[in-house]
């Protein structure tokens, strides 16, 4: 009986929390969709958010692609297949790891960031306030940095895709003696332009995911101190298992004729 | 009958287990200052956070100005809240705004008026509760006493009908306490509207209070002026009063 009561709490606890999640995508959605955007807030945002992110993005971006040549190169050479090398670095980071590993590390920096803020303004009363003075949470916080890493979510994405690439080719360059014309000939030939445009699409669907998950978890931090680092934690954790299962799942919907 | 500004009508309201009202009924009387003391925990600040639709009540109605808000959803209770200032325990101030920024943020979101205007109304606001040339600075530059002013501004910029107070004065000096205490009283005579402090402070209370409610285990257990309080028999209130260790109420 106590298991059946168990599992009963949970799923009411995750049905509340999707619902709440959605909710508040909703909500900001009819926001955006009356153009109700704080433009400078917005820019403001992109800066913080985006901008400030470009330097973890190029390492991660970087060292994963020049890894990837790294196991890759030598032994594709060996086979008698070094010019593809390029090809499968540029397709793998386009399609899979450019999207799935900047939305990682955006969620680790971003949407930390959005729900330490907003649990903390909830614990100084600030919602409260907004919500006094009329004013909408979502509308006034959730929306312009949901606006501002949907746009500049891809953009990282295309940076971080570029950045592997140039890794990958230096090290097939440096490890393997692949030339930098035979990389970018192999990356040219293998990698169609609708492969770089799904993985934005998959970028998209993380930003809406990395902002809802940490605007919700700090908009409901309960407790003081120890609350606000339970629900950036929260946020963290919870962002990267739904982008490891999104991306599944759009990797599926989006690449099912080219598998 | 003085006219009522807000009612509370069998308000009932748990936290987990914990009853914090139970059948609470409260009648805020237009155009008075109406204070609300009660031990620490006590559901004081609940009160508060009911009348402008903050916190909705698990049993009972809650009216504004005739109006049912318990019931209203969030969008629908926006209007009613820009009647309504709040000025909360610890300021509340958003950290990353000036002060000028943020008693100018309800003007900004919810009139036309212009930059000029508004930035002309925010001196005069802060003026009026004793603070000058502080528009660009930050909260975290401010003394706490400023900090509350700074709140008082924010609550009242846009002439509401009623500003509900959550402990003005604690933890200040008592001639910043005189100080904030005056500020209420001509805030509401400035208004000419309602108010209502939660406070523990009895010396702010006797010298503002219109009505005075006392809130104990989930019930107002008295309520009248403050000579009325003051001769009360019932010996919570006393003992509350008189800041006794020895009495009825449980320590």
């Amino acid at each position: 009986m106590s298991a059946l009561e168990d599992v009963g709490r949970d799923t009411a606890t995750f049905l509340e929390y999707a619902g709440g999640v959605a909710n508040l995508i909703g909500e900001s959605a009819t926001f955006i969709g009356r153009l109700r955007i704080r433009v400078n807030e917005t820019f403001s945002q992109a800066y913080l958010l985006g901008v400030n992110s470009w330097t973890i993005v190029l390492l991660t971006s970087l060292f994963t692609g020049m890894v990837f040549s790294l196991e890759s190169a030598v032994q594709a050479v060996q086979y008698g297949i070094g010019n593809l090398v390029g090809g499968v670095v540029a397709f793998t980071t386009a399609r899979e790891l450019g999207p799935m590993l900047t939305a990682v590390v955006v969620a680790g920096r971003a949407g930390a960031a959005i729900a330490a803020e907003f649990g903390s303004m909830v614990v100084t009363e600030q919602i409260e306030a907004l919500q006094s003075l009329g004013l909408s949470p979502i509308r006034m916080l959730v929306v312009p940095r949901l606006v501002a890493l949907i746009v500049m979510l891809p953009i990282l994405t295309v940076f971080g895709d570029i950045i592997s690439v140039l890794g990958g080719m230096l090290v097939a360059n440096i490890y393997a003696n692949i030339s930098y014309d035979s990389f970018l000939a192999s990356v040219r030939s293998t990698l169609p332009f609708g492969d770089v445009v799904r993985g934005l699409v998959k970028s998209l669907v993380f930003a809406v995911i990395i902002v809802a998950i940490g605007s919700y978890q700090g908009l409901n931090t309960r407790g003081g101190a120890a609350g606000v680092g339970k629900a950036t934690t929260g946020a963290v954790v919870t962002s990267i298992i739904l982008i490891f299962i999104f991306n599944f799942a759009l990797s599926y919907i989006l690449f099912r004729q080219n598998a | 009958m003085p006219e009522v500004w807000a009612r509370l009508e069998d308000v009932s309201i748990r936290y987990g287990p914990k009853v914090v009202m139970q059948n609470l009924s409260l009648d805020i009387v237009d155009g008075a200052i109406t204070c609300i003391i009660g031990l620490s925990g006590a559901g004081k600040s609940t009160i508060l956070r009911l009348l402008n639709g903050l916190k909705r009540p698990d049993a009972g109605r809650v009216f504004v100005r005739g109006q049912e808000i318990s019931t209203l959803r969030e969008r629908d209770l926006i209007s009613i809240r820009q009647t309504i200032g709040f000025s909360f325990q610890f300021a509340a101030l958003f950290d990353s705004l000036t002060i000028g920024e943020n008693v100018a943020l309800p003007l900004r979101e919810h009139t036309k008026m212009s930059g000029e205007e508004i930035d002309k109304l925010v001196s005069e606001t802060l003026e009026s509760v004793g603070l000058g040339n502080v528009e660009s600075r930050y909260p975290s530059e401010l003394s706490g006493g400023m900090v509350k002013r700074a709140g008082f501004a924010r609550a009242v910029i846009s002439n509401p009908q009623c500003v509900l107070y959550d402990e003005p004065t604690t933890g200040l000096d008592p001639i910043i306490t005189h100080i904030l205490t005056n500020t209420i009283k001509k805030l509401r005579d400035r208004l000419n509207g309602t108010a209502v402090v939660v406070s523990h402070d009895l010396g702010s209370i006797y010298m503002m209070a219109d009505y005075v409610a006392m809130l104990f285990e989930g019930a107002i257990i008295a309520y009248g002026t403050v000579d009325e309080l003051r001769r009360s028999p019932n010996p919570i209130v006393q003992q509350f009063l008189q800041g006794s260790e020895v009495g009825p109420i449980p320590i």
